[in-house]
């Protein structure tokens, strides 16, 4: 049986209620929602409510006037027990009402001692101490991070402290929290072996286009609602960025717009999208694994030949001459003008069909709806997304470049209903100090941990057990170099805090590491922490950041923090004090003067000493009165009290992403290259199955909270990996039979889920799941500026086990609807 | 456009209406039967209401009624081969809510592979696995209606172990 809550009846909002603006904390739509809070011993009646509805009738569909169980939760509020309802926002522009399966579980994925939910979270900061975890004080904790890093750094050298921070907006990220961790490791230090939480190294996702000088972020959602076409390359938008799909791709359908996906399998969203527009409007580009950026230059080639160009556009918008950026070790590919980059990628139809897999129809086609003027002579509006798809694929620097060509080429920039951008996973939220010294290509942290380098590792919420490439070999040695210290600690219960600090230096020189771990829950690799200290999430604290189409919004603080855990900015001003002690006890003034700064108290003294340094105009009051539609960054003023915003980037034609004087942008001349990363075409050469992976509906990324959440972990027990029934039958499978899957570099299990529309051969395994790291399957090749190919692997799939109990009980039908 | 989307349409209007179809027409609600039977005390009580006959049903046709009211569409269904909390002599009949708990579209059933289907935005449950959403945008599965068969073979709705989409007490009050 399914899992069920039986709840039958809910508690009214009453009139009355306190409402806070709240933004989603999940991916970066960023939905508006509303969070009510109410004193526990009192509730609105079915005539007298929040809404003004009469409650005792049916409320029709889509009405403002319901919630569901899990929009609601009990938490503290100053100390006190206040009901709380969060849900969907029915006039924030982003979502009108609507909620996702993640965003409208958020009340119940709130910690609270009444209802038990999150039990997980953490409370109070621990040391390890005889051979475990022991709870103690934010003083004690941070004193001993604070001698033991001190005795790694120094003033100009600060190579032996790794940090892994996130970098990304929503949940715990954010402007504040991004400030915070960078004004410690780059303002205070200039520390250089630094991660960011999806990636193994400190550098861009998206390096060629803002080369080009074009911004990831550069539309507004509501182009999507007046294109004519809407290319989606290597996205899953109906699961991933749900309500940007449904509430402005789905208008767009719905005003006529056409859709081409560029996807190795059949998405829901290609479903979706036939289900919405027809299916004679949808044109689904099922290329080989690997093979976008031989169909970008095969359409840009076609398009340019046809003369399917915006002239005036290239003419007066993009540079004119011959090679702008030579290719070299910063730059995979070189950049120049549009005739520089038509001879450089070049490319027949012939050549791309073959190398895609597609048919030259397929491709003339996709041409023909992207680029062929309109009988008038008009462009064809054409709004383009990518993510991961391309970004964690083969040669991410010269695939995005060939991309953006496609949208520059046809004026598709800067315009209405046009836009080449990310899609997104987290929301943004980066202030922070320079990462110029960190260099380009940046280090390799995780390889460099394996070979043994850095002393000290600070993490804040990253997981990489769960989430970065060659994961097995990562665990197999960061457990190994953790437990060294672990053992020496546990050497010297007894030992004053001096002699600690001596005993875990002199492992740590010894090839240990000494791992420090902030988050909010216990995470995997927190397994392996000496000292870990509890973060907290937006709403437990106030917070900022932007969508994907670049939406600045406050989260408003509703509930008290989960025991003493404290917004990130604060633990690492905390941090920062705690430093410049030790560091002046030390005898070290002028470098403990280097820590100088860190005084705030609350989050907010934060956001005003790092974003609203850079933005004067922006401040909380600002931001609480522009509620959930907020601002459109970048902010250009404040006029007849409200902020103004820039609903589009480059509507000026002038393109300055790359900081060069003249606006020009510039197009990118990579060539196709085959499979660019190291080890790629080996494990392909070598192994059955590619395994495709990526994100799914159900569960946020990270699972974080979602690996305790009842009705997540009752449908998906165990991650999944759909295969054709065909190679299930072939494997001696049945639906829900736990497979191991493994290769070169390591083995994972999954369950298997018969998925009649892939291709034979071709799996997808759902990403980070904590009981089936994807990861470890995933070879350390990157591209030259260290950026991972998750999405081109391959692996042998067998058997290991029936289905476990929890997943034999589950559905294995098909996600397609049927109507 | 496949029919089935039509059904949205027209079955809307039953709550804006409150029109039931025949066979919740013909549904007789009565006072909860037994006080033994009830459920935990935190829950409602339920009204025990006459759905149909055993004899009335055909394998894999969903019949329409309402419950715990008339406002409340569901179905009624004899799958053909026995499930985890299926009635009846066989283990084989269920009812669920149609009601999307996202956004409250009235869905269509499948059935090919024994599934209802949202239209509003493409959501699916399971009725062989006690309404387990297979995909989609709910943050709940399918609110199920517990059954009882007397040994007459008729069948009575006595409860739901989920909120049921547009009302904030499964039992509208007041």
């Amino acid at each position: 049986m399914a899992y069920k809550r039986n709840i039958d009846r809910l508690p009214i909002i009453p009139a009355g209620a306190t409402e806070h603006n709240v933004t989603c904390h999940y991916c970066i739509v960023g939905c508006g929602y509303k969070a009510y809070t109410w004193p526990l011993k009192t509730q609105g009646k079915v005539d007298s409510n929040w809404i003004g509805e009469d409650l005792s009738k049916q409320q029709a569909a889509e009405t403002e006037a319901w919630y569901a169980p899990s929009m609601y939760n009990v938490v503290k509020q100053n100390g006190q027990d206040v009901h709380l309802v969060i849900k969907p926002d029915v006039a924030c522009e982003v979502n009108s009402g609507l909620g996702s399966v993640r965003g409208a579980r958020m009340a119940e994925n709130r910690r609270s001692d009444i209802t038990g939910t999150q039990a997980q979270r953490l409370t109070e900061p621990m040391v390890w101490r005889y051979g475990t975890w022991q709870p103690t004080s934010w003083d004690d904790a941070l004193d001993l991070v604070a001698r033991v890093t001190a005795r790694v750094i120094d003033k100009g050298n600060e190579n032996d402290l790794y940090v892994s921070m996130f970098d990304h907006g929503g949940s715990a990220g954010g402007y504040e929290n991004t400030w915070g961790t960078g004004k410690l490791y780059f303002g205070a230090m200039k520390v250089k072996h630094c991660r960011i939480h999806n990636r193994p190294a400190y550098n861009s996702e998206v390096h060629s286009t803002r080369d080009m000088g074009v911004d990831e972020l550069n539309y507004s959602y509501s182009d999507y609602q007046v294109a004519d076409t809407i290319m989606l390359v290597g996205t899953n938008p109906m699961e991933c960025q749900t309500n940007l799909f449904l509430n402005h791709m789905v208008k767009g359908m719905q005003n006529g717009a056409k859709v081409i996906v560029v996807d190795p399998r059949r998405t829901v969203t290609v479903d979706s999208c036939e289900q919405v527009a027809g299916a004679e409007n949808v044109l689904h580009l099922a290329i080989a694994s690997g093979s976008d950026l031989a169909l970008f230059n095969t359409l840009f080639t076609y398009i340019a030949d046809q003369g399917w160009v915006d002239a005036d556009f290239i003419a007066n918008s993009t540079f004119q001459g011959d090679v702008a950026v030579p290719e070299d070790a910063a730059h995979p590919a070189a950049l120049g003008s549009f005739e520089a980059a038509r001879v450089a990628c070049k490319m027949s139809l012939a050549d791309g069909a073959a190398t895609t897999g597609l048919t030259e129809a397929q491709i003339i086609q996709a041409a023909e709806w992207i680029a062929k003027p309109k009988e008038d002579g008009s462009r064809t509006k054409t709004v383009t997304g990518y993510e991961k798809g391309i970004i964690w694929g083969n040669d991410n620097y010269r695939v995005i470049g060939a991309l953006v060509n496609i949208g520059l080429a046809t004026g598709n920039i800067g315009r209405e209903g046009g836009g080449v951008c990310r899609l997104g996973g987290h929301q943004e939220g980066y202030f922070r100090p320079s990462d110029a010294h960190v260099g380009r290509p940046a280090p390799y942290i995780d390889q460099l941990i394996i070979a043994g380098g850095g002393k000290v590792h600070h993490i804040w919420a990253n997981d990489h057990y769960k989430t970065t490439l060659n994961a097995a070999e990562f665990k197999r040695v960061y457990n190994r170099r953790t437990n060294m210290v672990k053992e020496a600690m546990d050497a010297r219960a007894g030992a004053t805090r001096e002699e600690l600090v001596d005993a875990i230096v002199g492992e740590i020189n010894a090839g240990g590491i000494f791992s420090v771990n902030v988050d909010i829950i216990h995470s995997q690799i927190g397994q392996a922490a000496h000292v870990i200290l509890p973060a907290v999430e937006s709403g437990e604290m106030n917070l900022t950041s932007m969508n994907g189409e670049r939406r600045l919004r406050l989260v408003e603080k509703y509930m008290d923090a989960p025991g003493s855990a404290q917004p990130d900015c604060i633990i690492a001003a905390r941090l920062a004090n705690h430093l410049e002690r030790v560091l002046r006890e030390e005898g070290r003034a002028e470098y403990a003067d280097q820590f100088k700064g860190f005084d705030w108290k609350t989050e907010e003294d934060a956001f005003m000493d790092g974003y609203n340094s850079g933005n004067p105009e922006v401040t909380y009051d600002r931001l609480r009165a522009a509620g959930n539609n907020g601002v459109q960054e970048p902010v250009k003023g404040y006029e007849n009290g409200a902020l103004v915003g820039t609903k589009r980037l480059y509507e000026d034609g002038v393109f300055t992403r790359h900081g060069r004087d003249d606006g020009k942008a510039l197009f990118c001349m990579g060539s196709w290259r085959g499979l660019q990363a190291p080890g790629k075409s080996q494990q392909q050469a070598n192994h059955r199955f590619l395994i495709n992976n990526g994100r799914a509906n159900l569960n946020w990324q990270n699972w974080f909270l979602d690996q305790k959440n009842d009705f997540v972990m009752d449908r998906l027990p165990v991650p999944f990996i759909q295969i054709h029934p065909d190679d299930m039958a072939e494997l001696g499978l049945k639906p829900g039979d736990m497979v191991e899957v493994f290769n070169d570099v390591g083995a994972t299990q999954a369950l298997a889920y018969p998925e009649p529309t892939a291709r034979k051969n071709e799996t997808f395994m759902v990403f980070g799941a904590p009981n089936g790291a994807q990861g470890n399957v995933i070879n350390a090749g990157t591209n030259e500026l260290i950026l991972p190919n998750y999405k081109q692997t391959w692996a042998n799939i067998r058997k290991i086990s029936d289905a476990t109990p929890a997943a034999a009980r589950v559905s294995y039908k098909s996600w397609e609807v049927e109507l | 456009m496949k029919c089935n989307r039509l059904v949205d349409v027209g079955r809307r209007q039953f709550l804006r209406g409150g029109v039931l179809g025949a066979a919740g027409a013909a549904a007789a609600t009565v006072l909860p039967a037994r006080q033994a039977q009830a459920q935990s005390l935190a829950m409602l009580d339920y009204p025990s209401t006459k759905l149909g006959n055993v004899a009335d049903l055909k394998v894999n046709e969903p019949m329409d009624i309402g419950y715990p009211d008339a406002d409340s569409p569901g179905i009624l269904l004899k799958l053909g081969s026995a499930v985890e909390g299926g009635a009846g002599p066989d283990g084989d009949i269920v009812a669920y809510s149609v009601l999307c708990p996202h956004k409250g579209f009235y869905m269509s059933y499948h059935a090919a592979d024994k599934t209802l289907n949202c239209p509003g935005h493409f959501s699916r449950f399971d009725c062989e696995k006690g309404g387990q959403q297979v995909w989609g945008h709910a943050t709940q599965n399918l609110p199920q209606f517990a059954l009882r068969v007397d040994e007459k073979g008729d069948i009575y709705a006595e409860g739901a172990d989920e909120l049921i989409y547009g009302r904030l007490s499964n039992v509208l009050q007041g």
